[in-house]
């Protein structure tokens, strides 16, 4: 896992659905993730899939990725190339499956971050730096369980390496 | 020390020791389910891990219903997936026509005290039976089917003391969209959200149903109920009294926060586009003159018995609007049936209404009454995200199956008291 990310933000409001990261009207493509990222956010950006880069950073207000289940949400985020969300909070559901599938959560002011900005942010210490911008933003510390999800890239690799769950 | 909440003490016994909220535990899992739209992520995951198995076959579940009958075949290609797992381990396959995940599963399933996780967002609506069920992604569900265990989160506990008598026309999805529109979409963000109090008790498995499906659009790991007189004669009702226990929480347990309603002033309710939260009383609505091109009567939320019985009732003798289309889903096979042997399908056909096979229908987007540009619907599911029937560029509205069966008659967002 990078410890060091650096990257541009695209911006986005409150409560981005998972409708708008992976539409249902796409719903037969999800046993082809390569192509479902394709429409990744379209409903919420239709520049987004067209134009994201791999290393990009995502920066939103609240409750990001409320809705229905679908794991492949977060999994064409980072199929996408995101190498990180900040948001003023997330939705459970879709912070337990970024966690499990080794994508980056940061919950933090969002507020005066905007499109474009270039960030370096520093996991462990929770430390988001916008460079545009020189001011430094600091973010709610990831739980240590969350933070051994994401050292071992993400649950599956937890369980091989340690042959269970360590929640200790 | 403090007493502990139905939610510590259900998630406790299966971690095999004392827990409190906030921990994060490792805990044993009753019942493990995937759909159609997320099972075969968790097929391939099981696979990636070489461990294409599943640890308790009879409680393990498959269900076909996002897309029932398939509409296309990349998802009768992903029912395959499903099919052949199913041989492989032993898992129940639930197939097309036998209904929605969640109406199966307390049907024939859910039981006091269990630990239930499913890939699917509403599978908190187990909970009102006093499970604690909670909905995860493909690939925690593909380790629970394997291993016969998850990691949790230990939740906080927020309480709602519901109190008061239903006004006529009005009903519990009314009351659940009211609580969301009053604390938010993420008003109960990670907790556990528990309903008690008078007018809770008075109230069918049916409707208590309607409550506990919508907690996770107030962002909620669960919504649960502490079973009671009326939880064990569904039991008996469903065939498994036995399994039938009682669990609530402690008189001194911690609540992070205690919320009352009374039902007794509130009217129907409908939320307007594109969040849950967004909520209007039907006379705030009906002012606004809102024409609707469609209507939709089923889902996991409200498209049982009793849903189905109280739009009948409004539809018997009348016609759907020529300017609108109601179509009408019974949750699960068993539903159908019911509705068929009370008249309540001739009812529907003769007001005008198409009837599907029982599954998601056009709540998922993908068939059975996709929506064109611009359009409006009335729907009686749990959610009104831009783009959830198929197209973002039509509005989805919620409400009751009263609501909806008077809005079918008018075409346009209608008072069910109107017609009682």
């Amino acid at each position: 896992m990078e410890k060091i990310i650096k990257g541009r933000v695209w911006k986005f409001g409150d409560n981005i659905s998972t409708d708008h990261i992976a539409p249902g009207r796409y719903f037969h493509l999800r046993t082809n993730l390569p192509e479902l990222a394709k429409h990744v956010l379209e409903d919420a950006d239709p520049e987004f899939p067209k134009k994201v880069k791999p290393g990009d950073i995502i920066a939103a207000g609240n409750n990001f990725g409320l809705g229905s289940s679908r794991e492949h949400a977060p999994r064409i985020i980072k199929l996408a190339g995101v190498s990180c969300v900040i948001a003023k909070s997330f939705a459970r559901i879709f912070y337990r499956n970024a966690f499990n599938i080794g994508l980056p959560l940061l919950i933090a002011d969002t507020d005066k971050i905007d499109e474009g900005d270039e960030l370096e942010i520093d996991l462990e210490k929770g430390l988001i730096k916008d460079l545009t911008k020189g001011i430094t933003i600091e973010s709610t510390p990831i739980p240590p369980f969350m933070m051994r999800l994401l050292e071992d890239g993400g649950i599956v690799e937890h369980i091989m390496k340690h042959g269970d769950f360590k929640v200790d | 020390m403090l007493g502990k909440t139905m939610a510590e003490k259900i998630i406790g016994e299966h971690a095999g020791k004392e827990v409190k909220a906030g921990e994060i535990v490792v805990a044993k899992v009753d019942v493990a389910m995937v759909q159609d739209g997320t099972g075969p992520l968790s097929v391939q995951v099981l696979r990636e891990m070489g461990m294409e198995r599943v640890f308790n076959p009879n409680n393990t579940i498959l269900f076909l219903d996002h897309a029932t009958p398939s509409p296309r075949k990349e998802l009768s290609n992903a029912h395959k997936i499903l099919r052949e797992f199913s041989k492989k381990t032993g898992a129940y396959l639930s197939d097309v026509g036998e209904g929605v995940c969640h109406q199966r599963l307390v049907e024939s399933w859910a039981s006091p005290g269990q630990l239930i996780v499913g890939a699917d967002s509403h599978t908190c609506t187990s909970g009102a039976l006093g499970a604690f069920a909670t909905g995860m992604g493909s690939t925690d569900v593909a380790i629970a089917f394997a291993l016969g265990k998850v990691w949790l989160r230990v939740p906080e506990t927020h309480r709602f003391y519901i109190e008061g008598e239903f006004p006529e026309g009005v009903y519990s999805k009314d009351l659940i969209l009211h609580i969301i529109g009053t604390i938010g979409a993420d008003g109960a963000t990670y907790k556990a959200m528990e309903f008690i109090g008078p007018t809770i008790e008075k109230m069918s498995m049916e409707s208590r149903f309607t409550i506990t499906n919508m907690a996770i659009e107030a962002g909620a790991k669960t919504g649960m109920i502490p079973p009671d007189n009326v939880t064990k004669e569904y039991l008996e009702k469903m065939g498994r009294g036995d399994k039938y226990r009682e669990i609530k929480s402690d008189e001194d347990a911690w609540f992070e926060k205690d919320y009352e309603f009374n039902v007794s002033t509130l009217e129907p309710t409908v939320s307007f586009p594109h969040t849950v939260d967004n909520t209007r009383t039907i006379t705030e609505a009906k002012k606004m003159n809102i024409r609707i091109d469609q209507v939709y009567i089923g889902t996991c939320t409200n498209g049982r018995i009793e849903d189905l019985r109280v739009a009948a009732k409004i539809l018997e003798g009348n016609k759907v609007h020529k300017n609108t289309r109601l179509i009408v889903i019974p949750a699960s096979r068993r539903v159908y049936l019911q509705a068929l042997k009370e008249g309540l399908l001739e009812i529907f056909v003769e007001a005008g209404a198409a009837i599907e096979s029982p599954g998601c229908g056009p709540c998922v987007g993908i068939h059975k009454g996709v929506l064109a540009d611009g359009e409006r619907v009335l729907s009686t599911q749990n959610r009104n995200f831009k783009g959830r029937m198929g197209n973002p560029n039509a509005e989805i509205y919620l409400g009751s199956p009263a609501t909806a069966a008077a809005t079918a008659i008018e075409g346009k967002i209608a008072d069910p008291r109107d017609y009682l």
